[in-house]
């Protein structure tokens, strides 16, 4: 192990790879597409680190992480709804909503954290469930079952050129409009580094060796002299803060936030999902696990619809491939990255380099 | 002055009693061995000194204070360390990671560690290694180094003997020998030979009683009672 924590060298120049398109993904990349697909990969790299070190450091199985997401997206979504798109009403939702989630997470944590560990899946379940419901419910404060569209400040407007050039126009940097939306971006994008980086340090520090004792022999962890349930409580309030930021961040990004953005179980289902393939206790699996999953999500239908359209004289496969089949085969490369890659892509390829 | 004192100690696991009415006293120093069969209860009574298994009447007083019902943390930082029988190291973790964890500040004093390096010397070669990869016995090294890294007023180690070749055995006699110097060892075994060698006084846990307490001495000289209470023929 060392100073990054665990992780073989292919494992970080992957991480690296990835880093380098998410900063440089406006320029390489340009169109209103895949900027959304990076802005996402950012957001999902935070709530995905943030729910490895719950569930993969510490070994606390939680559906709530959705919910922390929401409150710090619905936070900030309904501050700006209900005044002007000033920073104030950015800052203060925001904060709101993560101290929202803290206080949620802790009262979550102190009750029940001292049960066994289906228990408390079962509780934050129960309780991701009834935000779920009250979001859909109030909706003269959340917007129902619609959400809410809003607007951010001026400074994050496509409308609002960053700076001019000689004719007075927005500028253009490689031919990109140095706009609004670009400084959104890039504020997505480093806030998410930092908080990635703050989850990756909080790993190697030694709280989290205490965070992977607990999650490998809670009893000897006790008896060594650390109380394991505060423990457990300090990391459901850290990562519960950690997806609420991101959440805010998603908000801020997409002015809009519902339902389905924020608090749906098949987000739940996506962070497992980009936890198992990245790969569980490795942090780095984090950033190829929410890489490979949003991608998949976004362009697996347009390479099944150019292979369908590749293959359109052959028999069945053209059938096969019909875009409107994707979450088959999204299923199917999930099965066989499982099959060969047991430990999920990072902790699979980390094993692989130790034993050479 | 007592480093433990047992009264009256009854525990349950689920519905049933397995202790029934533990009471011996651990002086100041040296080594108490804990001997009995195979179910008598040692391993219950270590567990429920550090409060693992907590005990539903009785009391456990250590260097004169009750101790009995708090929770094994605390027990743990009022001086206590446990040595349990399938070692409860932690596989994923370096040595180095696993004695840091032991510390509670996180940091080592450096004169102690090269006493236990001294001990130990397998372990400052393994320093970087993953403790799931040690040898047995290295594993058994790690426990109790593990354990004594920072001052402690009592070592209570169950079985460190078990499945371990004769010659780590002779060596784990001498660390014990040495740590015992400063510290005190309530120790369980099922290797008399071992066990002789190094307790000073000593109990017999049959049927979740203590049945015999003593030093180790007389005991070591009286067969017959050897013979009915441990049904040795040494």
């Amino acid at each position: 192990m060392t100073k990054l924590g665990p992780g073989g060298w292919s494992v970080r120049l992957i991480v690296l790879a990835i880093g380098v398109a998410l900063l440089l993904a406006p320029f390489l990349f340009p169109g209103v597409r895949p900027i959304q697909v990076a802005a996402r990969i950012c957001v999902f790299i935070v709530l995905v680190a943030s729910y490895d070190l719950l569930i993969g450091y510490t070994g606390v199985v939680s559906f709530a992480h959705t919910m922390f997401f929401g409150l710090g997206a619905y936070g900030t979504a309904i501050a700006l709804s209900q005044s002007d798109a000033s920073w104030g009403a950015l800052l203060i939702g925001g904060a709101l909503g993560v101290l929202a989630a803290l206080v949620l997470a802790v009262l979550i944590g102190l009750l029940s954290l001292r049960v066994r560990a289906i228990f408390f899946a079962m509780v934050t379940l129960a309780v991701a469930s009834v935000a779920l419901v009250l979001a859909s419910q109030l909706s003269g404060l959340t917007g129902g079952e619609d959400g809410l569209t809003y607007s951010t400040p001026d400074l994050f407007s496509p409308a609002t050129p960053l700076w001019h050039d000689a004719a007075g126009k927005t500028a253009r940097l490689f031919g990109v409009r140095m706009d609004g939306q670009i400084l959104a971006y890039y504020l997505v994008f480093f806030c998410a580094l930092l908080l990635y980086l703050l989850l990756l340090r909080v790993t190697v520090s030694p709280l989290g060796t205490v965070l992977k004792a607990i999650r490998e022999n809670e009893a000897r962890a006790e008896a060594l002299g650390y109380r394991v349930v505060a423990y457990r409580t300090f990391v459901f309030g850290f990562t519960a803060v950690m997806a609420a930021l991101a959440g805010v961040l998603y908000a801020i990004w997409l002015q809009y936030t519902g339902p389905d953005t924020t608090l749906s179980f098949e987000i739940m289902v996506d962070i497992l999902l980009m936890v198992v393939i990245g790969g569980m206790g490795t942090m780095w699996g984090a950033v190829i696990g929410a890489a490979a999953l949003v991608m998949a999500q976004y362009y697996l239908r347009d390479v099944m619809q150019a292979a369908a359209g590749a293959t359109a004289g052959l028999p069945l496969l053209p059938a096969l491939l019909n875009p409107d089949r994707w979450l088959l085969w999204l299923g199917i490369a999930f099965i066989l990255l499982v099959y060969f890659f047991p430990a999920g892509i990072a902790g699979t390829l980390t094993r692989r380099e130790a034993r050479k | 002055m007592n480093a433990l004192e047992l009264s009256g100690v009854q525990t349950r696991i689920g519905r049933y009693d397995v202790l029934h009415d533990i009471s011996f006293s651990v002086p100041e120093g040296g080594v108490f061995v804990l001997l009995g069969r195979n179910g008598a209860g040692k391993t219950t009574t270590l567990r429920s000194i550090m409060g693992l298994r907590a005990p539903h009447a009785g009391s456990v007083r250590f260097r004169g204070e009750e101790i009995a019902g708090l929770h094994p943390s605390v027990i743990a930082r009022r001086g206590v360390a446990f040595v349990p029988e399938d070692m409860g190291i932690f596989r994923s973790l370096t040595v180095a990671e696993n004695m840091t964890l032991a510390t509670l500040r996180g940091r080592f004093d450096g004169a102690r560690l090269e006493w236990i390096h001294s001990l130990f010397p397998a372990l400052k070669t393994f320093w970087n290694s993953t403790a799931g990869g040690l040898s047995g016995g290295q594993k058994q090294m790690l426990a109790v180094a593990r354990a004594i890294i920072e001052p402690r007023a009592l070592i209570m180690i169950d079985e460190p003997t078990k499945g371990l070749a004769p010659a780590i055995v002779d060596a784990m006699a001498e660390a014990f020998r040495e740590i015992a110097r400063d510290t005190t060892i309530l120790l369980v075994e099922q290797n008399f030979e071992f066990a002789r060698s190094l307790g000073r006084d000593m109990g017999v846990i049959e049927d979740g009683r203590i049945v015999h307490t003593g030093t180790m001495a007389a005991f070591a000289e009286d067969r017959a009672l050897q013979t009915r209470l441990l049904s040795l023929s040494v």
